[in-house]
C-alpha cells in the first residue's frame, strides 16, 4: 500500500498547477471483525477500507476532500483528479484563511509493523474454547493498519502496524460481568489463558449476592481502566490550546484560578511510547512527548498548526482535535498488590463508563460503575456491588481526595472502532482515593 | 450506477444461499465560520458496499472499496469464508431465518436543494450569522457551521430484493461561550438538534438567519445568573432535551439486540426483559411513543431498513403500555418478538444491527402556558449538554444549557448549569404533563454510537415540552 500511497501522490504532485500545494494523507486497514454473544458468533466479516485525504492549497485559500481508494489504480487517479478539480474550482470561492499552517520543512519517517497476527480460525477456536461453559460477549478485531502522509514538497511519512484487540466479558446474569481485553501484535495462546484464568476468578466472586450502597462519599479505588474514563473525559478539551484559550476547557479552575492536582500527578503525552503515527495531518512530526501536567500544576498544551498561527504558540504536531493519543499518568507510590488492604472499607472499581461533565467549567464530571465493581471491608473482597452513579471534582478526585497511585501502571490500547481501528492507547497507575462522592 | 452495480452482483452473487448487497455513497459537506473566520471547506465522499452471505445457517460480511466486478467477486468469496466460519457456531440458524426480497423507492424531502446554493452565498450567512453571535466582550468564542449529507443506498438481494433510497440531510449549527471571572457557559441553537432530512429550507424553518444575537444574549445572561438550585421537585422539559430523555430512556432499553445480549460487552444490556412487551407499565398514561421512519423530515426517515424490511410506524409505548421494541428481522427471529424496521448500518463498512431511526413520543394536550402554570415549585430546562446512564439504561442523569425556575405557577429567574438525575423506570411513570403539537419540534442527532465494530449513526426524534413530577434538581459547583 505504501507504493500505491506514494505513487498516487507522485502523479497529483505531477498534475498540480504552478501555485499549488498538496497534503495528502492515507488512513487505511484490513480488519476481521468477529463479534459474539452467549460464547456464539453473532456477526463475522472483514472490511477492506482505504482513505485518501487531499488538500489543496493557494495561496491562503485551501479546501479539502476526503474520498475512498479502491485500489485500482486508473480508477484512483481517476478519482484523485476529479476531487482535486472540484477542490480548485472552491477555491475560487474560498475566503483567505489566516490560520493556514502545515510543514515547509521535509521530514520523512517511517514504522513498519511485523505481522504475527494468528490464523483467523485458530484464533476463534480458542476464544470459543474459553466460553464454553460461561456467557463470553465481546469482539476480536484484527489486522493491518496503514497511515501515510505526503506532500507535493517531497515529504513522505509512512505508519504500518498489525494488531489484534480481543474486547470481551464474562456475565454471571444481568449486568453483573466481568470486562477483560487481550491485544497486542502476537497472539500468544498462553498469554490469553491467562487473562481468561484471571476473569473467571473474578466471575466467581460476582456469583455472591450483590450488596447495595446509599448514596454518599466513600473510600475508592479506581483500577486503572476506571481511571482510564476519567482521564479520557479530561481529554474532550483538557489539553488542547483553543479549548484553554476559548474558556471551555474542563481544567478552566487550573488555568485561571490556579487550582492544583495532587503533586503526584504528571501527564504526558508520551508519543515515543504509543502505538499511533509520530506524524499529523499537517506533515509535522511530533516530538517524543509533550508534559501537559507536571507536578499537580498545568504545564504545556497540545498545539495543532492551525492554533498555533491563530495564538501565536509554536505548534507541537498535534492534530485537529488537539486531543492526547498516548496519554502517559506517572506512576505513584503505592503497590496495586497491597490494593484491597489498603482500600481497607470501600469501593473496589474496575470500570466506570459513560462519563460527562456535570459542571465542565467546574471540573465536575458524572459516570457509572460497570462491570466488576466489589464493596471491601477488612481489607477483603466480600461481594459484588450494585452499579452507582458518581458526581465529583477533578479537582477532589486528583487532588485533595487523592491518597496515592500506584507503582505499576497498565498500558491500555483504545479499543474503539468508530469508522476504523483507533491506534490511541494511555498508560495508566491505579489511583486510591479518600472520598469519591455517590449520588444515585 | 445502478445498473452497472447490479449485473456485476448478478453475475457473482452465488446460488443456493441468501446473498445481499448493499451499496452506500456518502457525500458530506462541511462549510463552518469561527470567530469571523471562515474555516477550510471540507468534503468527503465515501462509497463501498458490503457483501453478505448465509449459508448453512453462518452468516458473514465483507466490505469493500473496489466495485468492480473482481472487486465483488472477491467479496463474495470473502464473505462465504466467514459464513463458512461462523456455520454451527452462531447464535442463530441464520438460514432459518426468512430475509425479505424488497423492491422499491426513497427519495427524502428537499425543497431548497443544497448544491441550489453557493458556496460563497452559503459563507455570506455563516458570517452573518458569527457576527450577529458578537454582543460583548464577555463573548469568547463564536462559531457556527453548515453541515450537509447527501446519502445514496441500493440494496441488492439474489432473490430479486432491489431498493434504492436517496435522502439529503443537514445540521446547523450556532454556538457562543461567554467568559469572565473564571466561569464559561456555552449556548447554542438546539445543541445539535435541528437536523432533518431537508434541503436549504430548514434554515427557515428554524429561524436560522436571526438566532444569533438570542444565543449570545442568553450565553451572557447565564453567566451572571445563580446556579440552578438542589431539590426534589417538577421539571418542565423543551423538546431539545426530551429528545435526549427519549434517546437513552427510551429508545435503547427497547433495542432487542440489548435485550438479547449483543450488546453487553459495549453499549450495554437493557433492564427491559422479553416477557416485559405487552404488558409492564413504561410509563403514566400519557406517555406514547412511536417508532416513525415514514415520517417526513425525521433525520432518519426511510422505506426500508438495511436488512430490506419494510418501514412503518408502530406504537412501541401506548398509554404508558410497553408493546414492541425495535429491531429487525434477525432480532425479531432470534428473540421471537415483535420489532420494527430498524436494523441499520452507519455505512458500508459496518454490519446492520437494530438502531433507532425515527422515535417520537406523541402529542398531549397541555400547553405550554398550562404547563408552566400547573407547577408550584420547578425548572424549565432547554437544550442538552450532558447525558449519562447506566449500562442497563435505568440510572440516568442529563444536563442543559439553559433553566429558568418556575415559582407558583410563573416563569422567574435564570438559573446556571441545571442538571438532574433520576431513574428510567420510575421516572416515566412520574410523567404528568404532555404539550401539545404547537410545544413540539423534529430534531434529530447525528451521533449515536453502538455497536461492535462500533458505528455512529443519524437518530430522529419528535417530541412535545413534558412535565414531570418529583425529579432530583441541582446545578453546578
Amino acid at each position: 500500500m505504501r507504493e500505491y500511497f506514494n505513487q498516487l501522490v507522485d502523479d497529483a504532485t505531477e498534475a498540480l498547477q504552478r501555485d499549488e500545494v498538496l497534503l495528502a494523507n492515507l488512513y487505511a486497514e484490513t480488519s476481521d471483525f468477529t463479534r459474539l454473544n452467549r460464547s456464539a458468533v453473532r456477526q463475522a466479516g472483514e472490511v477492506r477500507q482505504a482513505y485518501m485525504s487531499l488538500e489543496l492549497v493557494r495561496g491562503r485559500r485551501h479546501a479539502s476532500s476526503i474520498l475512498t481508494l479502491t485500489g485500482q489504480l486508473d480508477e484512483d487517479r481517476g478519482r484523485i483528479s476529479q476531487a482535486l478539480d472540484g477542490l480548485r474550482g472552491r477555491l475560487a470561492e474560498t475566503p483567505e484563511d489566516p490560520y493556514l499552517l502545515y510543514s515547509t520543512e521535509v521530514h520523512d519517517t517511517e514504522h513498519i509493523g511485523g505481522d504475527r497476527l494468528g490464523e483467523p480460525d485458530t484464533v476463534l477456536e480458542r476464544i470459543l474454547a474459553a466460553g464454553a461453559g460461561r456467557d463470553l460477549v465481546g469482539i476480536y478485531a484484527a489486522g493491518r493498519i496503514e497511515r501515510g502522509f505526503g506532500n507535493s514538497l517531497g515529504q513522505r511519512n509512512w505508519f504500518s502496524t498489525n494488531t489484534f484487540h480481543f474486547d470481551w466479558s464474562f456475565y454471571h446474569e444481568a449486568d453483573k460481568a466481568v470486562k477483560a481485553s487481550y491485544a497486542g501484535f502476537e497472539w500468544r495462546p498462553e498469554e490469553f489463558d491467562g487473562k481468561v484464568s484471571e476473569a473467571a476468578e473474578q466471575l466467581d466472586i460476582l456469583r455472591r449476592p450483590p450488596r447495595t450502597i446509599d448514596p454518599g462519599e466513600y473510600r475508592v479505588y479506581l483500577a486503572p481502566a476506571a481511571l482510564a474514563e476519567i482521564i479520557g473525559l479530561l481529554c474532550r478539551g483538557g489539553f488542547g490550546l483553543k479549548a484553554h484559550r476559548t474558556k471551555v476547557t474542563p481544567l478552566l479552575r487550573m488555568i485561571e484560578s490556579g487550582t492544583m492536582l495532587d503533586e503526584t500527578v504528571t501527564l504526558r503525552e508520551n508519543i515515543r511510547e504509543g502505538m499511533a503515527p509520530p506524524f499529523n495531518s499537517a506533515g509535522y512530526v511530533k516530538p517524543d512527548s509533550v508534559t501537559l501536567i507536571e507536578n499537580g500544576r498545568y504545564r504545556d498544551c497540545l498545539v495543532s498548526p492551525r492554533s498555533s498561527k491563530e495564538y501565536g504558540v509554536t505548534c507541537n504536531g498535534a492534530d485537529g482535535h488537539e486531543s492526547p493519543g498516548s496519554l502517559d499518568l506517572a506512576p505513584g507510590a503505592l503497590d496495586a498488590a497491597d490494593m484491597p488492604a489498603l482500600l481497607d472499607e470501600g469501593v473496589y472499581i474496575n470500570r466506570l463508563w459513560y462519563g460527562n461533565f456535570s459542571d465542565r467549567s467546574g471540573g465536575r464530571m458524572t459516570g457509572m460503575t460497570r462491570f466488576a465493581t466489589f464493596w471491601v471491608e477488612g481489607g477483603r473482597i466480600v461481594a459484588p456491588l450494585n452499579v452507582m452513579r458518581f458526581d465529583d471534582t477533578v479537582y477532589r478526585m486528583l487532588g485533595e481526595n487523592l491518597v496515592g497511585l500506584t507503582k505499576q501502571r497498565e498500558f491500555l490500547p483504545d479499543s474503539r472502532t468508530y469508522q476504523m481501528r483507533s491506534t490511541s492507547s494511555v498508560r495508566l497507575p491505579g489511583a486510591l482515593i479518600d472520598k469519591l462522592r455517590f449520588t444515585l | 450506477m445502478l445498473s452497472t452495480l447490479e449485473s456485476r452482483f448478478r453475475e457473482v452473487a452465488p446460488s443456493g444461499c441468501f446473498c445481499s448487497l448493499r451499496y452506500v455513497r456518502s457525500m458530506d459537506e462541511m462549510l463552518a465560520v469561527r470567530q469571523d473566520v471562515p474555516q477550510p471547506p471540507r468534503l468527503y465522499d465515501d462509497v463501498g458496499a458490503m457483501i453478505t452471505v448465509i449459508k448453512d445457517g453462518g452468516l458473514g460480511y465483507a466490505a469493500t472499496s473496489d466495485l468492480s466486478l473482481s472487486g465483488l467477486r472477491q467479496a463474495v468469496r470473502r464473505a462465504s469464508a466467514w459464513s463458512k466460519r461462523s456455520a454451527g457456531r452462531s447464535v442463530a440458524d441464520f438460514s432459518a431465518i426468512d430475509m425479505p426480497h424488497p423492491r422499491g423507492e426513497y427519495e427524502g424531502p428537499e425543497t431548497v436543494a443544497w448544491e441550489a446554493v453557493p458556496q460563497t452565498e452559503k459563507f455570506d450567512l455563516l458570517r452573518e450569522v458569527c457576527a450577529s453571535l458578537a454582543a460583548d466582550d464577555s463573548i469568547v468564542d463564536r462559531r457556527t457551521s453548515l453541515s450537509h449529507t447527501y446519502l445514496e443506498q441500493i440494496y441488492l438481494t439474489a432473490g430479486g430484493g432491489r431498493v434504492v433510497q436517496r435522502i439529503g440531510m443537514l445540521c446547523p449549527f450556532i454556538s457562543a461561550t461567554a467568559a469572565a471571572g473564571g466561569e464559561a457557559i456555552s449556548r447554542s441553537l438546539g445543541g445539535r438538534g435541528y437536523c432533518r432530512q431537508a434541503g436549504l429550507e430548514l434554515l427557515d424553518d428554524i429561524g436560522f438567519r436571526s438566532a444569533g444575537p438570542g444565543v449570545a444574549d442568553e450565553a451572557i445572561q447565564l453567566l451572571d445568573a445563580p446556579n440552578c438550585p438542589a431539590g426534589t421537585m417538577d421539571v418542565l422539559l423543551a423538546p431539545d432535551q426530551m429528545i435526549l430523555q427519549i434517546h437513552e430512556s427510551i429508545g435503547h432499553p427497547l433495542e432487542l439486540d440489548r435485550i438479547l445480549g449483543d450488546e453487553r460487552n459495549f453499549a450495554g444490556t437493557s433492564f427491559v426483559t422479553p416477557e416485559m412487551f405487552g404488558s409492564y407499565r413504561y410509563g403514566s398514561d400519557l406517555l406514547n411513543v412511536t417508532f416513525d421512519p415514514t415520517r417526513p423530515g425525521g433525520l432518519a426517515g426511510y422505506a426500508f431498513d438495511d436488512d430490506g424490511l419494510e418501514a412503518e410506524k408502530a406504537f412501541l409505548i401506548e398509554k404508558g403500555i410497553l408493546k414492541r421494541g425495535l429491531g429487525g428481522a434477525v432480532s425479531q427471529h432470534r428473540g421471537g418478538l415483535e420489532g420494527a424496521a430498524s436494523t441499520r448500518a452507519s455505512g458500508w463498512n459496518r454490519p446492520p444491527i437494530d438502531r433507532m431511526a425515527t422515535l417520537n413520543l406523541e402529542c398531549g394536550d397541555s400547553t405550554l402556558e398550562e404547563m408552566i402554570a400547573g407547577i408550584e415549585r420547578g425548572v424549565y430546562m432547554k437544550t442538552n449538554c450532558s447525558w449519562s446512564i447506566d449500562d442497563s439504561r435505568n440510572k440516568f442523569q442529563f444536563g442543559c444549557e439553559w433553566a429558568r425556575l418556575i415559582e407558583d405557577g410563573r416563569l422567574t429567574k435564570l438559573v446556571r448549569k441545571p442538571n438532574y438525575r433520576g431513574v428510567s423506570a420510575t421516572f416515566w411513570r412520574n410523567l404528568r404533563a404532555v404539550g401539545t403539537a404547537g410545544t413540539a419540534d423534529l430534531l434529530g442527532t447525528p451521533n449515536c454510537g453502538k455497536g461492535e465494530p462500533n458505528q455512529i449513526i443519524n437518530v430522529g426524534h419528535a417530541s412535545p415540552a413534558c412535565v414531570f413530577a418529583d425529579v432530583e434538581v441541582f446545578g453546578g459547583e
